[in-house]
């Protein structure tokens, strides 16, 4: 009896799983549609950034087959959650490229995905298309590997432009541990000589550091400090800016753009009032200008998310927004998904208006962004208003 | 012959040699390679820890912590400092194996929720130093490695690996299994039961401990150290808490104190995160869904619980057709 009922519940398993083959084949064949690859970190400590992504791909992937797809072929998303681990990354990247042979791939939440996986689109010969930040991902160039948020180089130098408009030279670094933190502060100290920046005081906290009073205080008493700039990331730099305001430090106090939302101006509350930050245009979409070129597309892009998802729109989101966007206007270009065509139209791309800025792609440059990317905002009554 | 040909050490072997010559049959392109030696890696590290906490019955919380050092070890000296990457391996093992061997006695006085404590620890610190000297481990982006090569040949493509990975997988199981059978394996038995009671007899507990401790260490290490190569970039994640609880997860999802169950544990639990990708948002909770079912029905693990179900079938059906009961 009981084997019996056994081999029936094997026959129905099995029967389900012919029937759900035989679906997936039938759709594959029903017609030729262009295959988006993408791996984000939809879970675990990166799903703010793979959440968003994850998201907009399929807002947009929706949107633009209910428009009648591109070059009159569907788009077809073909997505695997990573969780912020290389080694998944890696292997869903396998299985893009062989198993599911997408004809290219926008995704890479983070710089360790990104970087994992980079031999193996090079070696496969497969536009890929990476939402981290990193310089390394871009620099050296690499022939198959693009991305689309601004690196962290930028953002340190977009301050020091900055620092350098209101004659602050002498300046302290004060960075968490983290990824980004670590990162940027490296690329920080590598660019400061080219501004003509000192760094005379350089500061680190931990991760789960609630209190940032001791560092501060060595930085309030070294000698000849005239601005501090905190290259940091979650909860850190909202601690970073009470605490600078509570010890009453006077000169100037930049953030990065890790943490440029309106959520970091309700963590630290009236303490963010003069904060200056580099951000995209997103932040401020709707405050920018009718004149401004970016508004229709930042503010398109808004409004289609916040409609959709009923949460506040982030940059990290936007990035996924234009690596889709970048790839369907190289496929539109190329005329097709011939991968040597598309890499060629992604190399091509002049004058795209996307959420992070305009992109001017080169042989010598897969990021295609300067610094008019950025926005220098400053804290002002509870909100971001862009510095002129 | 026939009873030799059932025991684990030759039938079980010859079964798991089967398997690995006759699995490429299956894997048609180089992704199923790339689980296939994913698998086999996360074995090697499971048979292991099995020898630690299945046979010993001492827990690790920090084993990853191990197979982390092995990955680092290896691609700092093969990567930043130029060592051929056969020495750099050799010479991480050995360093690993020093470690644990170091910490093993202090840590091993400990036993239940203290000795979980203190590995889980020791995982955290080789963790944090890993993300935070980022001179040399690149930090929490990670840092690139060099291939696998001995002398001028390179080490390269999926499907090399898998038989290199496979032969060691074949040997680690063959070490294990040989180990569980000698004089040191059944003190180890001894020291699970009882561990005033293995001392009575005469078994010097502290040093079989620190014993097992340093050869699971080291395979792990092993493991860390190919992985390394394989993939041919490192991250912190590998080295993560949540790594180590993956580890313990695939020992005691295949079974405990078996060798066999060690690798079902490390293949079925590396493949089904892949097999459940088709549940989309739903993947984690199935996941959860099939462990705890798995644990409820097959309480003792996958290989022992459904090896006690096969004897207590041959049991019924041999009293059964035995007139005489």
């Amino acid at each position: 009896m009981k084997t019996t009922q056994a081999k029936t519940s094997i026959k129905r398993s099995l029967a389900v799983l012919a029937a759900s083959c035989a679906l997936f084949t039938g759709q594959a064949v029903a017609q030729e549609p262009i295959k988006v690859g993408a791996f984000l970190s939809v879970t675990g400590g990166a799903a703010f950034l793979g959440d968003p992504e994850n998201k907009t791909l399929e807002l947009y992937v929706e949107k633009v087959n209910a428009a009648g797809g591109v070059l009159g072929r569907k788009l077809q998303l073909v997505s695997y959650d990573s969780a912020g681990d290389a080694e998944k990354a890696r292997t869903f990247v396998k299985r893009l490229i062989e198993q599911d042979k997408v004809d290219l791939i926008v995704g890479g939440s983070t710089t360790g995905e990104t970087m994992a996986v980079v031999p193996l689109v090079e070696a496969a010969q497969i536009p890929f298309i990476s939402l981290a930040g990193a310089v390394v991902i871009i620099e050296p160039v690499k022939k198959w590997v693009f991305k689309t948020p601004h690196t962290d180089r930028m953002a340190c130098e977009k301050v020091f432009v900055d620092m350098q408009a209101r004659k602050l030279s002498k300046i302290a670094l004060i960075s968490g541990a983290g990824g980004f933190d670590k990162s940027m502060r490296a690329e920080c100290l590598k660019v400061a000589a080219k501004h003509k920046i000192e760094v005379i005081a350089d500061e680190t906290y931990g991760a789960g550091d609630t209190d940032m009073t001791a560092q501060l205080t060595k930085i309030k008493n070294t000698a000849g400090v005239q601005a501090v700039l905190n290259p940091g990331f979650g909860q850190g730099p909202a601690i970073v800016t009470k605490n600078y305001r509570q010890i009453g430090i006077a000169f100037p106090l930049y953030q990065s753009h890790g943490v440029a939302s309106k959520e970091f101006i309700n963590l630290s509350g009236a303490a963010a009032e003069g904060v200056r930050l580099p951000a995209a245009a997103l932040l401020i979409a709707e405050s920018l200008p009718a004149s401004d070129p970016q508004r229709s597309v930042v503010v398109n892009y808004k409004k289609d998310y916040e409609a959709r998802f009923k949460s506040d729109v982030s940059t990290f989101g936007g990035h996924a927004y234009d690596g889709l966007m970048l790839a369907i206007e190289a496929v539109k270009k190329a005329g097709g998904t011939d991968k040597a065509k598309v890499r060629d139209a992604l190399e091509g791309v002049r004058g795209y208006m996307g959420t992070a800025g305009v992109v001017n792609m080169s042989a010598t440059d897969h990021m295609g962004l300067d610094l008019t990317a950025f926005r220098m905002l400053e804290g002002k009554g509870g909100n971001w208003t862009e510095v002129k | 012959m026939l009873q030799r040909l059932a025991s684990p050490r030759t039938g079980g072997l010859l079964a798991l040699a089967a398997a690995i010559v006759l699995l490429p049959f299956l894997l048609s392109n180089s992704y199923f390679y790339d689980i296939a030696i994913l698998v086999g890696l996360n074995a090697i590290v499971c048979v292991g820890l099995n020898l630690l906490i299945g046979y010993a019955g001492q827990i690790s919380l920090g084993h990853a912590g191990f197979f982390g050092l092995g990955a680092y070890g290896s691609a700092i000296l093969a990567s930043r400092y130029g060592w051929p990457p056969l020495a750099a391996m050799l010479t991480t093992t050995l360093a690993v194996a020093a470690l644990a061997f170091l910490v093993g006695r202090p840590i091993l006085r400990l036993k239940g929720h203290y000795l979980a404590m203190a590995t889980l620890g020791l995982g955290i610190i080789i963790f944090m130093v890993i993300t935070t000297e980022d001179k040399f481990t690149g930090g929490p982006d990670g840092l690139s490695v060099v291939p696998f090569s001995i002398g001028e040949y390179t080490l390269r493509g999926e499907r090399l690996w898998y038989w290199i990975v496979g032969a060691l997988l074949l040997f680690a199981v063959w070490l294990a299994l040989n180990l569980i059978e000698s004089p040191a394996g059944r003190a180890l038995r001894a020291l699970h039961s009882s561990e005033v009671g293995a001392e009575v007899v005469g078994i010097d507990a502290a040093r079989q401990k620190v014993m097992v401790f340093v050869i699971s260490a080291v395979f792990a290490s092993v493991a860390g150290s190919l992985a390394a190569h394989y993939s041919g970039f490192v991250t912190p994640g590998k080295v993560a808490f949540f790594h180590s609880i993956e580890l313990v997860t695939m020992v005691v999802f295949g079974g405990m104190a078996s060798t066999f169950g060690a690798v079902v544990g490390a293949a079925v639990l590396t493949t089904l995160p892949q097999l459940l990708t088709v549940f989309k948002d739903y993947e984690m909770m199935v996941f959860g869904a099939v462990m705890m079912g798995t644990m409820i029905f097959l309480p003792r693990g996958v290989v022992p619980s459904l090896g006690r179900l096969l004897e207590l079938r041959r049991q019924g059906a041999a009293s059964r057709s035995d007139p005489r009961t």
